[in-house]
């Protein structure tokens, strides 16, 4: 995050109206940045509204391949009256903001610092085009035409995606190259050369792709294995069931039969969804449910259920501001604690924190082996700006030798050759008992139940007996610390301060980090990638004496994790926290951190 | 309840199914549920007919939610996998199961509490779905475990035990299910041996979401004065009086009475049920006259048992899905994962 604007160093936000088609065009946008080689990410900031209220999309192009929010806007087109005057005051100093010059632009609407560029799109589009639909569908497109003059987009590589896009219509690829060109060519006749930089190809994205976290997740469920997913639908995790679906379309009908080889079950609320996750994975399926905050709330009855008896389930929690309905198409880090110990009791669960889509693809596959090495439900927190903006990201590989870790089971060979077999005997010393599905063999028949059960599987209500169960648990969580994932570290100790985050902020504090470096303030840097917390985070806390914890949630979730899990003092976590319901950007990071480290000079 | 384990002593001439099982080998652990419990009888049917089927028991897979009801999966078939979830929403993991692994027999037992109160949204969901499985509701109207409060089958009018009268109407989960699209509605009673076994066995054989009602009485908190199923108000509409005489607990109450016949039963708290058989003309297929007749008799203060509905056309849930025969729990992760080849032409979409 450079001061001002550059060549290929600035971001441009789109303002307009729920339900006006503009998704498309803005895509068409920020892939023409891809597509020429420049780092790109897009954030997308839209109303729980089907149509009618204001939405905003933001196209960060980063020649230095930063992900986060920029936190400025160096170009703003203002497509929509009710936030107009917002949107100009949300325009950084020097930007230029576009708007549509039909109509006349109130003049106490205006600011000094900011250039003012008015293109008549709805005449244009008006004149052009003879329904009221494509009127409106065009003036996006148009206004892309405006964006690609202004910025020296390559032309090529607009008609390339055009082509892409309307491959199989012909008569829209027309359509829409004409009203490309009507707000291109009127922009170079009008404001050649007008802005103070622009958009140069480079060759930095060959070897990406962009995707959403959603997207990325369901793709891990279908490479998983999975083959049971029960859902509610639910913002903004509803597209990891509706990717799953499209991609077990595509990879998973029977040739010759046309059958399904997975069953997608949409339940009528979260507590049966999760109901069927249990149900399946108990019966030896790879199951698993998405959902966000108020799914997990009602989940938690079952998940205390699924650690108590050792079913292994995956929960996609796509996190999203809370508390209650809170802002759904807002992004938020705030259900870290109702996670890690969700349901009533004393109980605990393995966590994975994916930081990218690229991650939601491998956290996702790694989830699934997780929950059965372990016979337990294993959540994923990612959130919405994971889950929904399109990231760039390394293109995805699979390795073919890949199995299934399908953890501790019995067939019905292995069981013929048992006199005797219990569910919840600790027979290896690691804490992890030996499970059997259902079908198998009659001496691997077993009675699960949430109700106080010895190691032998049967009812108790004997105080040593549930010892022994609660206790093994306990000791399951320390293996758990094996398998789980270990922290990202960057570590030297040249330098002092840590940070410590999680999850999407990885991207803002990345940046951050570069910023302070540059400004002589090298920090360290570790970010958690699973709960419980391996030995790897205990000594990174033991080697600072100031430690910035950086997330997005009030209550500084992940730090009160760190202060209930590890040996640290509380004076040595400093809460970062960021959760205004937009994605964290590094500039507060960098403001928090340097007034930190004033203080402490001055101290 | 007793506490003395009945010793496992197989008589040689025991007869045996084609299994060469025993009828002992279809029975679970010591039931711990009051002397004389209706719901004992249910098991006792359930085993019964595992038994006359043959099924392999580590086929059969039992699941049940929480209540006294919920605890009889324990009490059969011993050899089967058993689920005992949490309250209420044993139909949600009873579809997770069946999608897993469509090729087991799949037994829900539940309660009026579980299955109409706490659980009753998914009792209505999975019948929608209609998930191929056996669903028993031990029918008692009360709430045992925490000692007499009414459930939502209680009849209105109904007296708890401490006097409180039901002012809401009862659920009845047989016109519900039927209303709902359930392929096999049946109701009997727990006492009723020569009803119970035909339908459980046809239950267990239908293809979908079979529900029998049975209506299986407390011994501990049934008081139902002045519902239709209480003795004061038996005695009012159909018969003298009864006297309330007491009945030991540790006899079962059997019933035997022909089709159309109308049967009183003395409940153990000395209240009355009348059930009436439906009668051989009655067509469990013709949906619309069925809510006619049904209510006619609930009118009159009677509970009709029976096949209430029946319809074998309807598709279950794999086959709404169109999936494929083989249990999804065992197909091989190479069917499944698409590969990398696919992975890297299906990633030019994202360029």
């Amino acid at each position: 995050m450079s001061a001002g604007p550059s060549n290929n160093d600035f971001t441009v936000r789109i303002a307009n109206v729920n339900g006006t088609g503009s998704a498309s065009a803005n895509a068409l946008l920020m892939k023409s940045f891809f597509r020429m080689g420049i780092p790109v990410v897009g954030k997308n900031y839209f109303p729980s509204n089907i149509q009618g209220l204001p939405t905003w999309y933001e196209i960060r192009v980063s020649g230095k391949g930063y992900m986060a929010r920029a936190g400025r806007i160096d170009i703003m087109l203002a497509m929509n009256a009710q936030t107009y005057r917002k949107d100009l005051a949300d325009l950084a100093p020097g930007g230029y903001l576009i708007y549509d010059s039909t109509w006349p632009r109130h003049k106490l609407l205006n600011r000094d610092d900011v250039t003012i560029i008015g293109i008549p799109l709805a005449r244009m589009c008006n004149d052009q085009f003879a329904t009221a639909r494509s009127r409106v569908l065009m003036k996006n497109v148009a206004y892309v035409g405006a964006v690609a003059a202004l910025l020296d987009i390559d032309l090529d590589v607009i008609k390339a995606s055009l082509e892409k896009i309307f491959a199989k219509k012909p008569s829209l690829l027309t359509a829409n190259h004409v009203a490309f060109r009507l707000g291109y060519d009127y922009a170079k006749q009008h404001f050649d050369n007008l802005l103070s930089f622009k958009a140069e190809p480079m060759n930095a994205t060959s070897q990406h792709i962009m995707i959403d976290g959603n997207t990325a997740t369901g793709l891990g469920a279908v490479y998983a294995g999975a083959t049971v997913g029960a859902w509610y639908p639910l913002t903004p995790s509803t597209t990891v069931m509706d990717t799953f679906t499209s991609f077990c379309e595509r990879y998973r009908i029977e040739e010759e039969t046309g059958k399904a080889k997975y069953c997608i079950i949409q339940a009528e609320d979260e507590l049966s969804a999760m109901g069927m996750v249990l149900g399946a994975g108990w019966n030896g399926a790879r199951a698993f449910t998405p959902t966000s905050g108020p799914g997990i709330s009602l989940m938690s009855e079952l998940l205390g259920y699924g650690y108590f008896t050792e079913i292994p389930a995956v929960i996609i929690n796509v996190q999203r501001c809370g508390p209650s309905t809170g802002m759904p198409t807002r992004t938020q880090q705030a259900d870290i604690m109702a996670c890690a110990y969700a349901s009533h009791g004393d109980t605990r669960h393995v966590l994975l924190f994916p930081s990218s889509p690229e991650e939601c693809f491998y956290h996702s596959v790694a989830a699934f082996d997780l929950a059965e090495q372990l016979q337990t439900p294993v959540i994923i927190l990612t959130d919405l700006d994971i889950g929904m903006n399109d990231w760039m990201i390394p293109a995805l590989k699979w390795d073919d030798n890949y199995r299934p870790d399908r953890g501790k089971s019995l067939d019905a060979a292995a069981l013929e050759k048992m006199e005797s077999f219990h569910r919840y005997l600790d027979v290896d010393d690691d804490a992890i008992p030996y499970r059997t599905f259902p079908g198998e063999h009659p001496n691997g028949a077993y009675f699960t139940r949430g109700s106080g059960h010895n190691m032998y599987g049967a009812y108790t209500e004997d105080s040593n007996e549930y010892l022994e169960v609660v206790d093994r648990l306990r000791r399951k969580w320390e293996t758990a610390k094996q398998y789980v994932p270990e922290p990202a570290v960057d570590y030297s100790d040249k330098y002092k301060v840590g940070i410590i985050s999680i999850g999407s902020c990885d991207c803002a504090v990345i940046e951050a980090r570069d910023e302070l470096l540059a400004s002589g303030k090298g920090t360290n840097y570790l970010r958690v990638k699973a709960f419980p917390f391996t030995d790897r985070v205990q000594e990174f806390i033991d080697s600072h004496d100031r430690l910035y914890v950086v997330e997005q949630n009030r209550d500084a979730q992940l730090r009160s994790l760190l202060m209930i899990e590890t040996d640290v003092v509380a004076e040595k976590l400093v809460p970062l926290l960021f959760y205004d319901g937009l994605p964290i950007n590094a500039r507060g990071i960098i403001e928090a951190i340097n007034q930190d480290l004033a203080e402490g000079v001055a101290a | 309840m007793s506490f003395i384990a009945k010793p496992k002593v197989i008589h040689p001439q025991s007869p045996r199914n084609k299994l060469g099982l025993t009828v002992r080998d279809y029975e679970g652990g010591m039931s711990t549920l009051c002397a004389g419990c209706g719901h004992d009888s249910v098991t006792g049917a359930i085993v019964q007919v595992a038994f006359e089927l043959s099924i392999p028991p580590h086929r059969m897979a039992k699941l049940s939610g929480i209540g006294c009801s919920s605890k009889t999966p324990a009490y059969f078939a011993k050899q089967s996998h058993g689920f005992n979830t949490v309250h209420g929403r044993m139909p949600s993991v009873a579809s997770g199961a069946n999608a897993a692994n469509s090729d087991l027999w799949y037994i829900g037992v539940s309660g009026d509490g579980d299955s109409l109160s706490i659980g009753l949204g998914q009792f209505c969901h999975a019948i929608r779905r209609n998930v191929n499985m056996l669903y028993i509701i031990e029918n008692n109207g009360v709430y045992g475990l925490t000692k007499g409060q009414f459930s939502a089958s209680a009849d209105l009018g109904s007296k708890a035990k401490k006097g409180a009268e039901n002012q809401q109407p009862p659920i009845d989960p047989c016109r519900m299910a039927i209303s709902m699209g359930a392929g096999f509605v049946a109701r009997s009673f727990s006492g009723d041996k020569e009803q119970l076994l035909p339908l459980i066995k046809a239950g267990l054989s239908h293809k979908g979401f079979a529900v029998i009602d049975v209506i299986s009485p407390c011994v501990t908190f049934n008081d139902h004065e002045g519902s239709t199923k209480s003795y004061e108000y038996t005695r009012q509409h159909f018969h003298p009086a009864i006297q309330a005489n007491y009945v030991p607990p540790s006899e079962e109450l059997k019933v035997q009475y022909k089709a159309g016949e109308a049967m009183p039963v003395i409940l153990h708290d000395g209240s009355q049920i009348i059930l009436r058989k439906v009668a051989g003309k009655y067509d469990p297929t013709d949906r619309a006259s069925i809510y006619s007749y049904l209510e006619q008799y609930q009118q009159a203060g009677e509970v009709i048992t029976g096949l209430l509905y029946y319809d074998d056309n309807l598709k279950e849930m794999h086959d709404l899905s169109n999936i494929v025969d083989q249990p999804l729990s065992m197909i091989d992760h190479a069917e499944l994962c698409p590969g990398d080849d696919a992975l890297q032409v299906l990633q030019n979409v994202w360029r």
